[in-house]
């Protein structure tokens, strides 16, 4: 029975609580107990809040039992990011230096799903402050892929993606600053959506880059992220970015998903060189199946993405280094008192040393650098006038198609380890990504298939114009459908079984 | 290269408070050089007629009421300092003996 459970999606199992045929108390344990059972072996939760869950639960059933009329997935578990501040639930952003604090109020993300009746059952593992594209940069220890438990889950929201890939939760929350919701949806098998800039509050997200970072929904089916968007995507005056739209449902976009009549523009300059063969096989077949379902795919010509890249690792870690400052071992966290003792610069100066792990301190190092001056026009200036240049490219797209596409990562999961001692091939990861946040404009990823030189998820992405985030849940639904009836079923039920896989692991140690 | 070295890197540290071992300066150095090197690419197409862009989509006047909405309390605020002594955040000394 438990079994069945987890297998549901958010919205199946939604549908069985409203019906009184599973209990909230009952999905929540099903959670829990999965957890127990893989999570040794996955590492995506940092903290599991077992007995608040459960409490959370038993208010949910004698709500519904009392008649009281409750939302669409009310009852159902969700796995947290940790770089969401919540007050019953320890948050670290994968740090050392805020080990063990417990933040005196939730983000407001996470308020609007406990106000929809979700049941927050856990913190998700991340890069470090969200740096990363693998969860390596992690204080805590990577998150494995449940697929290939030697392979990265994508970062730096692995622990998301992974808990919701490995059945130990239906749907999770996560953050994506150059595709740290995205890219882990591709080498998990799984949906992510970042949404429009300022769609969903930022307050109460632990901040990376400010003026990048979007919170969104990860799930294993595109009407279940679709959901979640509608619970989240509102008007919150604690963020002053927040946007003011009133948004259509995105959940009835992939209802009624239909791709007949609508333009996609297949983004050359990312399709081809650089890329995995496996990776390119899944896209064009994904294209032909919407071109036969009546969509018209054209090719669209970004010129200035090939500068992207560069762009955001000036920009991100020059607001990183900015939002970092307020880690002073003064009002939270981590303090470390050099040997006999020391002004309260040289204090902040050693627990930052302490409290900050490789990467993070790259990244402050070169934003400071950047910010510098003498440096400020040549890098930081010009990075953002490169940032005028990729939203003209999508201006430009956007004026021929309703959605362009590409791959969502140039390669399936790698090895843990392979990568981690080179800063600059780990960055490349995020370049089909990185464009929509310079923009600020919505994505989404979901999976179109297995690679066949490894057996590993791809991802197929599609990026709307800034406001359209509706456009993405009509062509994803639409897709979804159409390769779940080629595959019969979802894609996650290829995926090899995740206990034998963590006992061949600890046989073979 | 862009020439960074390590004094450079050592200067950066000490403005980004972060008390840097020799080693970490070391490799900084190296890699720093490195990713800036890449990201100089930024400045082929920057030229003086692109204007920049700090935030991606435009808002102005984000306005609300002037009155006090919902704050911490005394004790929520320091419920995670490092130290504290019941109504303010304690540090160790502001000034060095050379200030």
């Amino acid at each position: 029975m438990s079994d069945d459970i987890i297998r549901l999606s958010a919205s199946e199992l939604g549908e069985r609580l409203a019906a009184h045929e599973i209990s909230a108390v009952e999905a929540t344990q099903a959670s829990l107990d999965r957890i127990a059972a893989v999570d040794g072996g996955v590492n995506a939760f940092l903290h599991v809040a077992t007995d608040a869950a459960l409490t959370a639960a038993r208010d949910i059933d004698r709500r519904r039992g009392s008649g009281e009329k409750l939302g669409p997935l009310a009852g159902v578990p969700i796995a947290v990011k940790d770089v969401l501040v919540t007050t019953d639930m320890p948050t670290t952003a994968g740090s050392r230096i805020l080990e063990g604090w417990v933040p005196p109020y939730d983000a407001t993300s996470v308020r609007l799903v406990r106000e929809a009746g979700l049941i927050p059952i856990g913190k998700t593992n991340m890069d470090e402050f969200a740096m990363g594209s693998s969860t390596e940069h992690s204080a805590y220890g990577p998150t494995h892929n449940p697929w290939a438990l030697d392979r990265i889950p994508g970062g730096s929201g692995g622990g998301s993606a992974a808990a919701v890939a490995a059945f130990e939760a239906p749907i999770a929350l996560g953050s994506d600053t150059g595709g740290s919701i995205r890219q882990p949806a591709h080498v998990t098998g799984t949906v992510g959506v970042k949404p429009t800039y300022g769609a969903v509050s930022r307050y109460g997200a632990i901040a990376m880059a400010s003026s990048l970072d979007q919170i969104g929904p990860v799930s294993r089916t595109v009407l279940d992220s679709a959901l979640l968007h509608d619970i989240i995507g509102k008007h919150d005056h604690h963020d002053s970015t927040s946007l003011r739209d009133r948004w259509p449902s995105m959940a009835e976009a992939v209802r009624t998903a239909d791709v007949s009549g609508m333009r996609i523009g297949v983004i050359r300059q990312l399709d081809g060189e650089g890329f995995q063969q496996g990776v390119l096989d899944r896209f064009h077949e994904s294209l032909a199946l919407l071109e036969k379902a009546g969509a018209e795919i054209v090719e669209v010509n970004t010129p200035n993405f090939e500068y992207a890249i560069s762009a955001y690792y000036l920009i991100m870690p020059a607001e990183a280094s900015s939002n970092l400052a307020k880690f002073d071992s003064v009002r939270f966290g981590l303090r470390v008192t050099p040997e006999g003792g020391g002004t309260v610069e040289d204090v902040m100066a050693a627990t930052r040393e302490a409290g900050f792990g490789a990467e993070v301190k790259r990244r402050i190092i070169l934003g400071t650098y950047a910010l510098s001056a003498g440096y400020y026009d040549a890098y930081y200036g010009s990075a953002q006038k490169v940032r005028t240049l990729v939203q003209r490219d999508f201006n430009a797209a956007f004026a021929q198609v309703d959605v362009v596409a590409s791959p969502t990562a140039p390669t399936t999961a790698f090895k843990l380890g392979e990568k981690s001692d080179d800063p600059m091939a780990m960055y490349l990861n995020d370049i089909a990504t990185i464009p929509a946040n310079l923009a600020g404009v919505p994505g989404i990823s979901l999976p179109a298939g297995l690679a066949a030189e490894d057996g590993l998820p791809v991802g197929i992405q599609f990026v709307a114009p800034a406001r359209a985030d509706e456009r993405l849940y009509t062509v994803g639904g639409a897709l979804e459908k159409l390769l779940e009836a080629e595959w019969g079923g979802r894609l996650l039920d290829q995926a090899p079984d995740l206990t034998q896989l963590i006992a061949a692991q600890e046989g073979a140690r | 290269m862009s020439g960074i070295s390590a004094e450079q890197v050592a200067h950066i540290a000490n403005l980004a408070r972060i008390d840097l071992s020799p080693e970490e300066i070391a490799t900084l150095t190296a890699e720093l050089d490195q990713i800036v090197d890449s990201v100089a690419k930024v400045t082929e197409v920057a030229t003086p007629d692109v204007p920049a862009t700090s935030h991606p989509i435009p808002l102005e006047n984000v306005f609300r009421d002037d009155v006090v909405g919902e704050t911490l309390t005394v004790e929520q605020a320091l419920a995670g300092a490092p130290d504290h002594d019941g109504s303010r955040f304690r540090v160790s000394a502001i000034l060095g003996e050379e200030q």
